[in-house]
């Protein structure tokens, strides 16, 4: 059976075109959701999507958090579901403390558009389990606040339980730190995408949905997509999702 | 603008003349009243009414086989096959992006996609064409950061990527920076929505954004002198952009047309409600009755004047059946915008304004005027449209003028550099790094150029490309215009810059479709100026025709000029292309060592109007480059083919910079060298640096050799191997009587070359803009890698 993938449409949502794109040549069957409606129609993991949710005039993502949409998310997040934030979609997931940490402002004070290098971290979660090899994999980012930032307490943690999912690299392959050429917004640690403690939901800032087939330059995203569809099948299934467990980090973490 | 005193007119405080007044009188039998004329003078405003240009774009070639929607239209429409058709169109915001850079460029990308979704297409692309002064000065770097950040801003947040455009610098901007902006969009042809405003008894329905005081030409005047009291807070405001709101108004146009709830939309932009009104009666050959009490405002106190003439950004209006009235609101309320019936279509052709004492509303629900309706105005909806006043201006060619030679005739050289023992590497090198040839990479990152996932190719290595989700094919899109040389000889830069966009187009294998063009000239009522307009007109016509091109639309901008100076004359072209598949795309890239590196076509005499020219500060009127316009249909021809066929590795044109500029870049883009010989006649300086049109360098399989030639051959095109690609150094050896002696002197075995190795020249071209501009992020503190790169002159 085709898994059921929904995608959240915020007014000013605009990566939903590549989400549903991405999840069409992942073999899923995407479904869109309403910022308004609670209900998830029978979904079996949820994308947020890259935009400028409700204009994020104020602060990226903080108005979207606060959208009925979302509290049926929380609550599917909650029962284990898989849920994978991309972009404005991080931001909302952080804003609603879904994912630890916070997104600042990028460190160069200017919007970047460019390919980064994503290095996985981890081969075995419910956003990963497709990606195959720990090798670093091309795909654009587009953000003007993508800077990761957590308090010590919280990086530590991330750092201990694998909550850190994918960094950003260096042409050489080594992780970017925050002033290194293939960190594009001075995330700390290079961190370009963590996940909760729970496992089952997971945020980035690049752009896996637009990075899925050869003619647009790399297909290395598809990995990502695939592994959400694979764990939407899983979750269907079975209710669970492996990879995930209820493990709590120590520290601030959500 | 002159005040509006006892002493002064109104219609002269709002920039109508005494013709024109006259000429209102003739059309309404009668004395205009101030709304009235605040209509007329904006409608019949240049930007508007095109009143000095309509004469000459009237010889523009707008038939094509495939053209839907043409000239007049909101944006040009082309079928392309698949039941899809493509829309586009180029337009200027250069004096609000002067005055207030950020909004300015912000409401220049909103007004041109606008045009595209009232059409019922989806806009996919953003192409922005930046022109500046000097990159040095203060003034020059707020605006380009200014205008940078505002397209960003602006098509980032709406999920419009913007795909390519220009950024160029020459003095003659320096008061009058020029901002035109291309979109483009992708649409069914069923969703082709015209803005007529047909039947009468239908709804005039105005959604989007509330009206506020934004962007009223001469208002100020008006508010202070006769409409009003003497209150500051009338003064207008500069238009401000909501990217944010037209999303929204985005996804909700196309829902209403998809629905099919409307008869016909139309985006409101410069004359906001009174041009929107007139023109959607006019064409409709009907008329409307507007009730400036139903049109929501953003703020109490405003007159009538400016009700009707607000340029608040981020509003539509549609023509609606009364029957879909319903669902056109419940469509506007899920998209959270305000929307209300503003008037009726009626059979009489007026456009009628009216309002009621106590703003209680002045048409009734069968839209009939009620008891107590005031008439504020009654202006026949052709007056102020088509039938615009048409000024047939004085033309004069300038005094001191020099034309180009025609092609193929000798030209006088002018031959000042690489003067004998400079090395011509360290030319290249300065060209690689100059404010107009060097890497646009720190102005394009800050624009989202992939988002909607259809960027084949994006920004800064020449066409763009998209593909078409579902079908084998691509669009593809440039923007080219050449200042310098039209302001040599303006029919000359017309022509060159439209054989340059079309070749753009061509080189990747796409069939160019047709032409949108942004015609950016000086004040019309100085004959030297109008006449440069006619000229480019002239090249614009004559190259379309050889080219086999259809304008389908644009925009006319006069009056670039800041006090004490004129702008160059600017004829911006906007070409989009068709791929069948885009998998047989060519790119301008070597993609691999062993190949062989072919010059197609011949150099033409003449640097004037070069950057090698601008860069040696060599003087502009002597001899640019002649352009032989059936010549240039037989190249693009024969690229075309050639591709098809799958001859042809890479390719690109030659354009600015010159064959060694040219050749450079497709080093840096492939991470390769080459090992090439070139015969440089008597002047190195044109062989390696001249920008004579209707050449190509092409990356072909040494065993496509043949083949290739024999094609060219066929289409009567001359082609040259030069040598080969591969290593990581790019050598020219220079073979004739000119060459330069300066390979000699540093003591290579070569007698004489052009020497450089590729990763310095990368380095070179991608910092010389952030160095132009002074950037911050860009740390790069070891100067110019190559040693003695300085140019004299």
């Amino acid at each position: 059976m085709t898994a059921r993938v929904g995608i959240v449409l915020f007014p000013g949502s605009n990566r939903d075109i590549d989400a549903l794109n991405a999840l069409r040549v992942a073999g899923a069957e995407p479904v869109v959701l309403w910022h308004e409606s609670v209900d998830l129609e029978g979904v079996s993991a949820i994308l947020i999507p890259g935009g400028f949710a409700y204009g994020d005039y104020l602060r990226a993502g903080v108005i979207a958090r606060f959208s009925p949409v979302m509290r049926a998310v929380a609550s599917f997040a909650e029962a284990g579901g898989p849920v994978l934030g991309i972009c404005n979609g991080f931001q909302v997931l952080a804003e609603a403390r879904l994912v630890p940490g916070a997104l600042l402002r990028n460190r160069g004070l200017r919007f970047v558009c460019r390919e980064v290098a994503l290095l996985p971290e981890h081969l075995d979660t419910p956003f990963t389990r497709e990606v195959g090899a720990r090798r670093p994999l091309r795909m654009p980012v587009a953000h003007g606040e993508g800077c990761y930032y957590a308090d010590d307490a919280t990086l530590d943690a991330l750092e201990r339980d694998g909550g850190v999912l994918w960094r950003y690299a260096n042409p050489d392959g080594s992780v970017a730190g925050p002033d290194d050429p293939g960190n594009p917004n001075g995330s700390l640690c290079g961190i370009a995408g963590v996940r909760n403690a729970a496992g089952n939901v997971a945020g980035l800032m690049p752009h896996p949905e637009t990075a899925v087939e050869a003619i647009l330059g790399s297909d290395d995203g598809l990995g990502i997509i695939r592994s959400l569809v694979v764990s939407a099948a899983e979750y269907a299934a079975t209710g669970a999702v492996s990879g995930t467990s209820t493990r709590t980090l120590a520290g601030g973490a959500a | 603008m002159t005040a509006h005193t006892p002493e002064v007119p109104l219609h002269i405080a709002l920039g109508l003349n005494d013709v024109e007044l006259d000429a209102i009188r003739e059309k309404l039998g009668r004395e205009p009243n101030g709304l009235e004329l605040a209509m007329f003078s904006v409608m019949w405003s240049e930007h508007c009414s095109y009143k000095s240009s309509r004469p000459l774009l009237r010889t523009l070639p707008t038939k094509g086989r495939d053209v839907v929607a043409g000239v007049g239209e909101q944006a040009g429409v082309i079928a392309i096959g698949d039941g899809l058709a493509v829309a586009f169109k180029i337009e200027s915001h250069n004096h609000p992006s002067a005055v207030e850079p950020y909004q300015g460029a912000a409401t220049g990308v909103g007004g041109i996609l606008r045009d595209i979704f009232a059409m019922g297409a989806r806009p996919i692309a953003v192409l922005d064409a930046l022109r500046f002064g000097d990159p040095s000065d203060a003034r020059t770097r707020h605006l380009v950061d200014g205008v940078v950040r505002g397209v960003g801003g602006y098509g980032n947040c709406v999920g419009v990527p913007t795909v390519g455009g220009e950024l160029v610098f020459d003095p003659s901007y320096q008061g009058n920076p020029l901002v035109n902006v291309m979109a483009i969009g992708l649409l069914e042809e069923g969703m082709l929505t015209h803005a007529s405003g047909d039947g009468p008894g239908n709804l005039v329905v105005l959604y989007g954004s509330a009206t506020g005081r934004d962007g009223i030409g001469g208002a100020s005047v008006l508010a202070s002198a006769t409409f009003g009291d003497q209150d500051p807070s009338k003064r207008p405001s500069v238009q401000v952009g909501d990217p944010f709101a037209e999303k929204l108004l985005i996804e909700a146009t196309l829902e209403l047309i998809a629905r099919k709830l409307v008869v016909s939309i139309q985006d409101l932009g410069a004359a906001g409600i009174t041009c929107a009104t007139c023109e959607t009666a006019d064409r409709g050959g009907t008329g409307m009755l507007v009730d400036l009490d139903a049109i929501p405002r953003r703020e109490p106190g405003l007159e009538p004047f400016e009700v009707m003439i607000s340029e608040s950004q981020e509003r539509m209006v549609a023509i609606v059946e009364p029957v879909q009235w319903e669902a056109v609101r419940e469509v506007c309320r899920r998209w959270e915008l305000p929307v209300a019936i503003i008037g009726r279509v009626t059979a009489e052709p007026d456009v009628v304004v009216l309002t009621t004492p106590d703003g209680s509303g002045a048409l009734d629900a069968a839209g009939r005027p009620v008891v107590g309706a005031v008439e504020l105005a009654r202006i026949p909806a052709p007056a102020l449209a088509s039938e615009a006043i048409i000024f047939n201006r004085e033309s004069r060619p300038p005094a001191r003028r020099r034309p180009a030679p025609a092609p193929g005739s000798a030209a006088p050289l002018v031959d000042a550099l690489p003067l004998r023992g400079q090395d011509p590497a360290a030319v290249l090198a300065a060209l690689l790094g100059s404010p107009n040839l060097s890497s646009r990479r720190p102005v394009f990152e800050q624009y989202d150029h992939n988002v909607q996932a259809n960027t084949v190719e994006g920004p800064g290595r020449g066409a763009a490309v998209l593909r078409i989700k579902g079908t084998k094919k691509a669009l593809v899109a440039t923007t080219d215009g050449n200042a310098s040389v039209s302001q040599a000889d303006p029919w000359l830069g017309a022509a060159l810059s439209v054989a340059e966009a079309s070749r753009n187009v061509s080189i990747t294998g796409a069939r160019p479709l047709g032409v949108t063009n942004c015609l950016n000239y000086g004040d019309p009522t100085r004959p030297e100026a109008f006449w440069a307009l006619a000229e480019g007109v002239r090249g614009l016509a004559d190259a379309c025709v050889a080219l086999g091109l259809p304008v389908t639309g644009g925009n006319v901008s006069l009056y670039n000029e800041a006090p004490g100076s004129a702008i160059a004359p600017t004829p911006e072209i906007g070409i989009v292309g068709l791929l069948d598949d885009v998998s047989t795309r060519v790119g301008p890239a070597f993609r691999a060592d062993g190949n062989t590196v072919m010059l197609v076509g011949l150099p033409g005499g003449g640097l004037a109007g070069s950057e090698y020219a601008r860069l040696a500060g060599a003087a502009l009127e002597d001899g640019p480059p002649a352009i032989d316009l059936e010549l240039e249909a037989r190249l693009q021809a024969f690229v075309r083919e050639a591709i098809a066929r799958g001859l042809v590795e890479s390719c690109q044109d030659v354009s600015g910079g010159g064959l060694a500029v040219a050749i450079a870049e497709m080093c840096i883009w492939g991470g390769r060298g080459a090992q090439l010989r070139l015969g440089v006649g008597d002047s190195p300086a044109v062989a390696l640096f001249g920008e004579s049109p209707s050449r190509l360098v092409c990356e072909v399989v040494p065993r496509h050799v043949p083949a290739f030639g024999l094609l060219a051959l066929h289409h009567g095109i001359h082609t040259d191997a030069l040598g080969t690609t591969g290593g990581p150094r790019l050598v020219i050896e220079l073979t004739g009587e000119g060459a330069t002696g300066a390979a000699e002197e540093r003591g290579s075995r070569i007698a004489d070359a052009l020497e450089a190795v590729v990763d310095d020249l990368r380095h070179v071209w991608e910092h010389g803009l952030p160095r132009a501009l002074g950037w911050e992020g860009d740390d790069d503190s070891d100067g110019a890698a190559l040693p003695g790169l300085e140019v004299a002159g």
